[in-house]
């Protein structure tokens, strides 16, 4: 043992690739089970929100026109640094009174769900789009494109794999993020954002707000450029009140809670169908 | 397909033989329209509980066609009662073949009846009989054959996925295709082995109402599939009823975003298929002459009345007058009249009221300093009628190139480059459909995966099929009718084995 004095790190936001402290200027205490503080978490505010939508609508159109193979290999490239980062995630786990054991299995759950999702990208089309055999001389073509800006509401309880098990899908399809998580997932909420900064994931993809749902939900809900709003870990008597105020744009609202199955993808996409003329 | 005539000496020739004009009007007497029209629910037909009833008026005339009964929040208690235990009793576990016959024999009952159902829904409606007779009955009839074949098939609709079916589905169907819709809204629903609660629109009620009238012909079980008449509160209680698991809404996007505030709470399932305000992108290496043709058929096909309807026009600089002029010339041709008359192409606007919302637009449009062509032949006096419209000198932000007319109004603006056609495209909060002409293949492909719409007609346009997924972005609604992606919005997806 040394004398050495730790390093603490500050738990901030992670926004357009960057690492700001909230606009308001604001935190909230991160403590362990016996009430000790373990850090001042940026609390993210209006302003914040509407930083983190800006650059989410800003990185999307480049990133759905990746190749589903990129996309498919960045996500892996999120495993890979997962992996590295495992022991700090399960110990940030931990702090705030996670069972050690359930803290290794949420970590190792998210990394081989970022497995499973970087597996996907490439197949997402093959599953939901394809030919239509219609009556005349056309060839006609559904393709999977993603729904735009998707806000993630994240469960505070959901640990790491409550991020990523909507995260992950929603980039998967082309989509860029703004998720919500706080509570015991602040701590690795933050940590996340360093993950993705070095994954490749281009800047602006996926921005990490940790706060308060009921405050943070219902601006991104009623914000009018964003597309869709995934409600898996919103506080369940908020959740009428916020699928109603998707009414005003017509945002799509889903409810994945994070499986790892075809009706996940689904929910992270919608349909175009072209018709093009088989005839000279 | 017509050719345009090139130059005015040709439209005088065409318009004088027009002159000479001997209408061919279908007969009415195929078709028995009774005085009164009752409520199908729990397999009888029955007045309204408090016994309200709605006119039905033919808008081609404005003359009274028949009394329907108008459903209250009761009447629609009760259709969601005998839609349950049709459910629960006999449909949900019948073996998916036998559903797949009922509907292929109601598919074929309909084919039987097809020149029946067209007139009425001309008369009904005011859409061309040719288009009732070419488009909206056999398209239906497709529908319904299609979707009978799902029934006994639903295992191989999603991948992987157990699909189980969701109980009683609450419909609410428009105004402009209202066979059509009907069928593309009960077919899925039925062959998934869900129940029915189908509100369709007030001014079109009877083609619904006969096609309920065959199902029972059909032998389909008594609930299975109930019609509540009505207007806008008959459809909102529908909506709003707790016993409905699903709801599937075609119509205006104002009526569409109350109808997710009011299943909000509940979390009922949901599909919008709402408005649009879909371009035509036309590039300098289009073959113009099919081109207008399918600029024609994209904005006055009826009336203009189609959700998907390309109402404006994007047409790339250096071919604007050109494709103005043939566009002009052309629309001088259409035939807009008696919408029984085999040679009609434009028939009667559906309603008053929708005749006072297209003339408003036009007007303010006038204001605003657009320039404004119609047709010059006369209208027929009696009835609901507007001539072929094309509006130029438009900026973009003007309502008639932002909001949706439903009307035979074409906005037209000019663009330059690839770039600035996508992005005057996707300058709307709708995004349901568009057109792309071009000789050159890449370029199709490289604009419509830019184009942020649920169809895309590549030098075509308004092409449906049982087996293309019909559906919308944005406030054009979400959820697709058609396809196998259409089929799954009626059904639980379960992973097989779980």
């Amino acid at each position: 043992m040394t004398d050495r004095l730790e390093v603490r790190k500050t738990y901030k936001l992670f926004i357009g690739g960057a690492f700001p402290r909230s606009e308001s200027g604001r935190t909230f205490p991160v403590t362990a089970p016996d009430g000790t503080l373990l850090a001042h978490v940026a609390r993210a505010s209006r302003k914040d929100v509407r930083d983190a939508v800006r650059a989410a609508r800003g990185a999307q159109e480049s990133w759905a026109g990746r190749t589903p193979y990129n996309r498919g290999q960045i996500l892996y490239r999120i495993a890979e640094v997962l992996e590295g980062r495992a022991s700090q995630l399960t110990a940030e786990l931990e702090a705030v009174g996670v069972p050690a054991a359930d803290a290794r299995a949420d970590v190792a759950a998210a990394i081989d769900g970022a497995v499973y999702w970087a597996g996907f990208a490439d197949k997402l089309d093959m599953l939901v789009g394809g030919v239509n055999p219609v009556s005349g001389s056309f060839l006609n073509l559904s393709n999977a494109v993603p729904m735009g800006v998707c806000a993630l509401a994240c469960p505070d309880d959901g640990g790491v794999r409550g991020v990523l098990g909507s995260v992950c899908p929603a980039i998967m399809a082309g989509n860029s993020v703004v998720a919500v998580a706080g509570g015991p997932a602040a701590l690795v909420t933050s940590t996340l954002g360093e993950v993705v900064a070095t994954s490749d994931v281009p800047a602006g993809v996926v921005n990490l707000l940790t706060g308060d749902h009921a405050q943070l939900l219902p601006w991104l809900a009623d914000h009018d450029d964003v597309d869709q709003i995934d409600l898996s870990g919103a506080p369940e008597a908020l959740v009428g009140d916020l699928r109603a105020r998707t009414a005003e744009n017509l945002k799509r609202a889903s409810l994945t809670r994070g499986a790892e199955d075809l009706r996940t993808a689904l929910a992270f996409c919608e349909i175009r169908t072209v018709w093009h003329p088989a005839r000279i | 397909m017509t050719t345009t005539p090139q130059n005015d000496t040709g439209t005088r020739d065409l318009a004088a033989a027009f002159a000479d004009y001997a209408p061919s009007v279908e007969g009415r007497d195929i078709v028995t329209i009774r005085p009164r029209y009752g409520l199908l629910s729990g397999g009888e037909e029955r007045d309204a509980r408090d016994g309200a009833v709605f006119a039905t008026i033919d808008p081609s005339t404005g003359d009274h066609i028949a009394e329907v009964a108008e459903g209250s929040a009761q009447d629609v208690d009760d259709a969601v009662a005998a839609a349950r235990a049709a459910y629960e009793s006999t449909w949900r576990d019948m073996p998916g073949r036998t559903r797949a016959k009922y509907l292929f024999r109601l598919a074929r009952l309909l084919q039987d009846r097809s020149r029946e159902f067209a007139v009425l829904e001309t008369i009904d409606g005011g859409k061309p009989i040719r288009e009732s007779r070419d488009v909206d009955v056999p398209l239906a009839a497709a529908h319904l054959f299609h979707h009978a074949g799902w029934a006994d098939k639903l295992e191989y609709a999603v991948p992987g996925m157990t699909g189980r079916p969701l109980g009683v589905v609450g419909q609410i169907t428009p105004w402009n295709f209202p066979l059509l819709m009907v069928a593309w809204k009960i077919a899925p629903a039925l062959a998934c082995g869900n129940t029915v609660v189908l509100k369709p629109a007030e001014t079109t009620p009877l083609t619904a109402l006969l096609l309920g009238e065959l199902a029972r012909e059909a032998g389909f079980p008594p609930g299975v599939l109930n019609v509540v008449t009505g207007a806008g509160a008959t459809g909102a209680a529908l909506a709003g009823h707790p016993g409905v698991d699903k709801v599937a809404f075609t119509g205006s996007t104002e009526v569409g975003k109350a109808i997710r505030r009011a299943t909000a709470e509940r979390g009922t399932r949901l599909t919008l298929e709402l408005g649009g305000k879909g371009a035509h992108v036309v590039f300098d290496d289009a073959a113009l002459d099919q081109a207008v043709e399918g600029v024609v058929d994209g904005i006055f096909f009826n009336q203009g009345h189609v959700c998907c309807a390309g109402s404006r026009l994007l047409v790339q600089e250096g071919i604007a007058d050109e494709l103005l002029g043939r566009l002009r010339r052309r629309i001088e041709l259409l035939r807009v009249g008696d919408p029984l008359d085999k040679n009609t192409d434009v028939g009667a606007i559906n309603s008053h009221a929708q005749l006072e919302r297209i003339r408003g637009f036009v007007e303010d449009a006038r204001e605003d300093g657009a320039r404004i062509h119609q047709t010059s032949r006369p209208l027929p006096e009696r009835g609901f009628y507007f001539p072929p419209t094309i509006v130029e000198g438009l900026g973009g932000s003007e309502a008639i190139c932002r909001e949706e007319v439903f009307g035979p109004v074409l906005a037209v603006q000019t663009f330059r480059t690839e770039a600035e056609a996508v992005a005057r495209a996707n300058a709307t909060r709708y995004g349901l459909s568009a057109g792309v002409w071009t000789e050159k293949g890449s370029r199709i492909l490289w604009v419509s995966q830019r184009l942020r719409a649920g169809v895309v007609w590549a030098n075509s346009f308004n092409r449906f099929d049982p087996a293309s997924p019909f559906g919308g972005m944005r406030e054009s609604g979400f959820g697709r009718e058609g396809g196998r992606q259409g089929l799954q919005e009626y059904l639980r997806l379960e992973p097989v084995g779980a």
